[in-house]
């Protein structure tokens, strides 16, 4: 909505100023990734300008790194788990929350959010303490245990949204015309559930793809993507990193777009 | 409604899991926090002893402090740079709304690490923003300070973390009834009366919860500083994560644990209080 008051030109003279400033906190959230989508065609390195000699040797690199490709699919994997772990526990928490008094059920529901909210190290700490406590050796199951459940919020959040739009009446007329919990569940609840459950799927496989803090410290020998660049940072950087890191950064845009997508459509 | 074998069935697998997989590992942080290391073993005697360090060095406290003044900075900052695009988006930007506010989700889920990464390669010495005022004849010899310092770690933070502050800011903006704004023009005020009298004080709820957000998650980052802090830049969880790799001291790290964790609580408790104080509409 504009605003329309007396004085227009001096009103526009200000909000002049105010979309030029916008302009720039958007010059600012993307020029990072700009440069580092154009460095990723540089063959003379990842600094010094302006760039030149523009190249995609790169990405023939990334293509035959082994220990990349590895990574990638241990991501995958650990992302895959992490979605399936979130959602089983999401749905069943969010119907929980929404229609079952239990006790200490004020006390789930802050539990279940702590993970987005504080520090990843804290989870990443305390789920490596119960690791060693349990004499859990760290491989990828302990990095999909952290995700799977640092993210169950990111699922029930986005499920109770979905539960507080539906239409009760369906679930009521459903078991009034004798159909089972059971089949009602698989026949009405899940179904109109279907839009959040993906769109929570969607996120918490972008979230878990990108995750660094708890993987930090649950990881074992087989390293995920994230990490695999981690190391290589210390290494010293080169046009590969880039050109890697633009290939999540436009896999995360596709996502994160289909994710608003369904949101909106919801 | 809902038979006693539905209920069980939705509420025990995630109350399970959840007991098993959040609520014992932070109560066994809160343990080892009580416990001590002798000659590399873990002792389970109960005592208070690395509270009493952490209170009697000096070192840890300034650290905390430090990060505290980097959380606070990244969180004004933020704000700065959040609130008046928020601000421009729901009121100003006009048919261009949608798309413009997709532009800013579309950073928000962009891999921290990758963001981290790009500025690692614009600050350093041999890198982007030197090149190019070495291009421009504007310096000779490349500027070494834009890495490896705490301005670094702000920057970083304040880029991650920008969209994050925008976002509530954004939300409780779209939520303010626009009659009241109108009325607010009909009996004569300025924009600008008309800003700071009403839409401003009905934006305080979603400033709030970003300027929190902001400071919570830079608070406990330990990525950025490694990245881009150098020694300088230490924050209080790099202090953690040395103490749970070489330093082997698990008790020690707990308890600092638990300062940040207590800390984080006790500033998202005040902040809901106040919140509710707050919220009119």
């Amino acid at each position: 909505m504009d605003l329309h008051v007396s004085g227009q030109s001096s009103v526009r003279r200000r909000f002049g100023w105010l979309a030029t400033y916008a302009a720039g906190v958007f010059a600012f959230l993307y020029l990072p990734i700009v440069v580092l989508i154009l460095y990723s065609f540089n063959r003379e390195g990842v600094g010094g300008f302006p760039p030149r000699h523009l190249t995609l040797d790169w990405y023939r690199m990334l293509a035959s790194d082994g220990a990349i490709l590895d990574a990638v699919v241990n991501s995958l994997l650990v992302a895959l788990a992490a979605v399936a772990i979130a959602l089983a526990l999401g749905l069943p928490a969010a119907l929980a929350l929404d229609r079952v008094a239990f006790p200490g059920k004020a006390l789930f529901r802050r539990l279940v959010l702590l993970p987005l909210i504080l520090p990843g190290i804290i989870t990443g700490l305390s789920l490596l303490m119960l690791a060693v406590f349990a004499g859990m050796k760290l491989s990828l199951l302990t990095v999909i245990i952290g995700h799977g459940t640092a993210l169950i919020s990111v699922g029930t959040t986005e499920i109770s949204a979905g539960l507080q739009k539906m239409d009760r009446a369906q679930e009521e007329a459903s078991l009034d015309l004798g159909a089972s919990y059971w089949r009602t569940f698989w026949r009405v609840t899940l179904p109109n559930l279907r839009l959040p459950l993906v769109a929570a799927g969607l996120l918490i496989f972008t979230l878990s793809m990108d995750e660094i803090a708890v993987s930090f410290f649950l990881i074992g020998r087989d390293n995920t993507l994230p990490l695999e660049i981690w190391g290589r940072l210390r290494r010293g950087l080169t046009p590969e990193i880039n050109a890697v890191s633009t290939i999540i950064f436009l896999a995360s845009v596709g996502l994160i777009l289909v994710w608003y997508r369904l949101r909106t459509r919801s | 409604m809902y038979s006693r074998a539905y209920k069980l069935a939705v509420a025990i697998p995630p109350l399970l899991w959840v007991t098993l997989f959040l609520l014992v590992p932070y109560a066994l942080l809160l343990s080892y926090s009580f416990w001590t290391v002798s000659s590399g073993t873990i002792m389970r005697q109960w005592n208070l002893e690395n509270y009493r360090d952490l209170g009697r060095n000096w070192m840890y406290l300034q650290v905390l402090f430090r990060s505290m003044k980097i959380a606070g900075a990244v969180t004004m900052l933020a704000l700065v740079l959040g609130y008046p695009l928020a601000y421009y988006l729901s009121f100003h930007a006009g048919a261009r709304k949608d798309l413009l506010y997709q532009l800013v989700i579309v950073p928000l889920w962009v891999s921290y690490l990758v963001r981290g990464y790009a500025w690692k390669t614009i600050l350093g010495s041999d890198g982007v923003l030197n090149g190019f005022l070495q291009y421009l004849h504007l310096v000779r010899e490349p500027v070494g300070f834009f890495l490896y310092s705490p301005f670094a770690v702000v920057l970083v933070l304040t880029h991650i973390y920008t969209p994050f502050t925008l976002l509530p800011i954004y939300a409780s903006l779209e939520h303010i009834p626009r009659h009241l704004v109108e009325a607010s023009q009909d009996l004569g005020a300025s924009p600008r009366v008309t800003f700071w009298r009403v839409i401003f004080p009905l934006s305080l709820p979603g400033l709030l919860a970003g300027a929190t957000f902001a400071f919570v998650l830079t608070l406990g980052d330990f990525l950025a500083p490694l990245l881009v802090g150098g020694a300088s830049g230490i924050m209080i969880s790099n202090i953690v994560v040395s103490l749970f790799g070489a330093a082997f001291d698990w008790p020690l790290g707990a308890a600092i644990s638990v300062c940040i964790m207590l800390l984080v609580l006790g500033m998202l408790f005040a902040v809901e209080r106040t919140e509710k104080k707050w919220t009119f509409t």
